[in-house]
């Protein structure tokens, strides 16, 4: 090879920030800090969770979605006018970014449900006979997942990125800094924002693929890869969660929807099934904690998440930090006052906080968990 | 030379430092710097460099010969394949410090992050040494095939623990001193916990005191708590795989 090819020092990168007091901060503060990093990223993918946008439809199902025709929003109001009632529908606001083009049809739909049964409506028998949602419980948000689920997988050219409350996805081709003002998030104010700039290594870079990866009022962002994709997909399938995504990361979002909102694991619980502590410190263990942790991997063996990562999960009352087992992804957590950072690198923090009151490392396994204050 | 350094991205702030050092300028410092990377990569000249700020990753990779100071925490990468030169580093620093590492110094005040030492290596008098005032995370001199890691963990909690796990798992040359006890569990299979010997307190006694001298710390007091060293049980282990 002759010429120069100037060196691209990849590796993805995440960032996000909490007021524990549920303090709104508009969204040019975690483009700031993302941007920082931006030598971590290839332009092809970034992306940004923000919780609290949506005062004014706070109980509302807010749903983002990416349609790549008209045929897939037609069909996709349609499906979603059977299921839900919905009190507004609109293109999701953006400006033109020189960085970002081709972008696909963007549009929120903020939803809700119907009164009745859950089970009782919209699915067709054949739809209910795949999915154990509706008959499992009652639980409206399990209807929820699975009408997303069922767009997702059943309507060509669509892709709901995101489903919760109060909360959305605003994700695309491009560096995260480029979507971030795509997206016009410094005019959205959020108590909770992640964000991902994207250098994708296996999958294709594309406007879903892109991070976070949200199912309710989950979102995942997430730097690394995830080894055991094959046997967490086919553990959350026997759940009805479909994988659509051409990518690793969703499986995290499914595996703490199942965790923790449906089988009712505490947040530390659940981070330590996803990286689980290895079996000669279970030996050295006492002789309770040794018999919790032993039935917690034989039961989710499945769960088990291998391979490199550090990922922020958040949610409407929590942000939380995990890094794999031996610490093979970077991570910095950062306090100040009600504010709780978490990034890739330090820099990222100082970007946006110069003098936080405490400063570390984020240890391998151990979770780093930041809930909004009771009552709140 | 001062550099305000706020928001100059990496390429155009190491092509200043690199120009002005060749013009013959022979003091730097770098003030609101913030995560750019490779700072005192490429200088090649016996230069000092102070950061203001905490530097990006890689700091002083291939460095060959700058004097850097650092004053607050540097991130992941310090000193990779680093040459000849010091890096002292008035904070923390991050994970896989010292990769490959084959000259020169790197010195830390407070705690280090996984996998630090990681493939150091020595040649002849090209000896690195890495040592860290703090505690330091999982393999710790992992792969490690010469030079000195030393960790003192100063200043530490109640039960906090000294190193993580798979202590010098690979270890095949080098040595690695430690300011108290380490539990067997912690070592990898190829080292060998021993008693320092009057070699060592020679080695010990040079770096440490040169160490103390850099942070204003009481060289006897350090010293008061014993050390052990751990050295490799064989040499190169895997020599002889993939030979037949």
């Amino acid at each position: 090879m002759r010429g120069e090819f100037p060196r691209n020092p990849s590796g993805c990168a995440i960032s996000g920030i909490i007021s524990t007091k549920g303090r709104r901060m508009t969204g040019d503060i975690i483009i700031k800090s993302i941007a920082l990093m931006h030598d971590r990223s290839n332009g092809l993918g970034g992306g940004f969770a923000a919780y609290g946008i949506y005062p004014e439809f706070k109980d509302h199902y807010a749903f983002h979605v990416l349609y790549h025709g008209h045929q897939s929003r037609d069909d996709t109001e349609c499906y979603l006018k059977e299921n839900f009632i919905v009190d507004r529908a609109e293109p999701i606001p953006t400006r033109p970014v020189a960085g970002i083009t081709d972008p696909p049809m963007l549009w929120r739909y903020f939803l809700q449900a119907r009164p009745g049964r859950p089970e009782q409506r919209g699915c067709t028998s054949e739809e209910r006979g795949h999915s154990s949602f509706g008959e499992m419980s009652p639980d409206e948000r399990d209807f929820v997942v699975s009408v997303v689920m069922s767009i997702n997988n059943s309507i060509p050219g669509a892709f709901i990125i995101s489903s919760g409350k109060n909360m959305g996805a605003f994700k695309g081709v491009g560096f995260p800094e480029d979507i971030g003002w795509f997206y016009r998030l410094d005019e959205y104010e959020a108590y909770l924002w992640t964000s991902h700039g994207r250098f994708p290594t296996n999958t294709p870079g594309w406007w879903g693929g892109a991070h976070p990866f949200c199912l309710l009022d989950w979102s995942v962002v997430h730097n690394g890869e995830i080894s055991s994709y094959g046997i967490n997909k086919r553990y959350l399938e026997m759940f009805a969660y479909k994988c659509e995504l051409q990518t690793d990361t969703e499986v995290v979002a499914y595996l703490f929807d199942l965790l923790y909102r449906r089988q009712k694991l505490p947040f530390e619980i659940t981070c330590r099934v996803l990286a689980a502590p290895f079996w000669k410190d279970i030996d050295r263990m006492a002789e309770e904690e040794k018999a919790m942790y032993t039935a917690l991997r034989q039961v989710y063996g499945s769960a088990l998440i291998n391979g490199p990562f550090s990922f922020i999960v958040a949610h409407s009352r929590a942000m939380i930090g995990l890094n794999d087992r031996i610490k093979l992804r970077p991570m910095t957590c950062g306090v100040k006052d009600d504010l709780v950072f978490m990034a890739s690198e330090e820099s990222a923090i100082r970007e946006i906080c110069p003098e936080p009151d405490r400063i570390w490392a984020a240890r391998a396994g151990e979770p780093i968990i930041a809930e909004l204050e009771e009552g709140l | 030379m001062q550099i305000d350094a706020r928001g100059v991205h990496y390429r155009d702030l190491n092509r200043m430092l690199k120009e002005a050092a060749a013009a013959g300028e022979k003091e730097f410092v770098l003030d609101n710097v913030n995560g750019q990377r490779y700072i005192g990569t490429g200088v090649n000249l016996p230069v000092n460099i102070v950061i203001n700020g905490v530097p990006g990753n890689d700091l002083a990779a291939f460095m060959d010969g700058p004097a850097v100071t650092v004053c607050a925490n540097a991130q992941d990468g310090v000193a990779n394949t680093m040459n000849a030169g010091t890096v002292v580093v008035h904070g923390s620093a991050g994970d896989v410090l010292g990769y490959g590492m084959r000259g020169g110094k790197l010195y830390i005040r407070n705690n280090v992050g996984y996998r630090v030492g990681i493939h150091m290596k020595e040649y002849k008098r090209q000896v690195p040494v890495i040592i860290a005032g703090g505690t330091a995370g999982d393999f710790f001199g992992e792969y490690m095939a010469g030079g000195v890691l030393i960790l003192l963990g100063l200043e530490r909690r109640q039960g906090e623990p000294l190193t993580g796990d798979y202590l010098g798992t690979g270890m095949h040359g080098g040595v690695i001193y430690l300011r108290g006890p380490v539990e067997p569990y912690k070592l990898g299979k190829e080292v060998a916990v021993l008693e320092l010997d009057d070699g060592d307190e020679k080695i010990l006694g040079k770096y440490l005191k040169e160490y103390c001298d850099c942070f204003g710390l009481d060289y006897q007091a350090v010293r008061e708590e014993p050390f052990v060293k751990l050295l490799p049980v064989s040499s190169r282990p895997y020599g002889r795989l993939y030979v037949y």
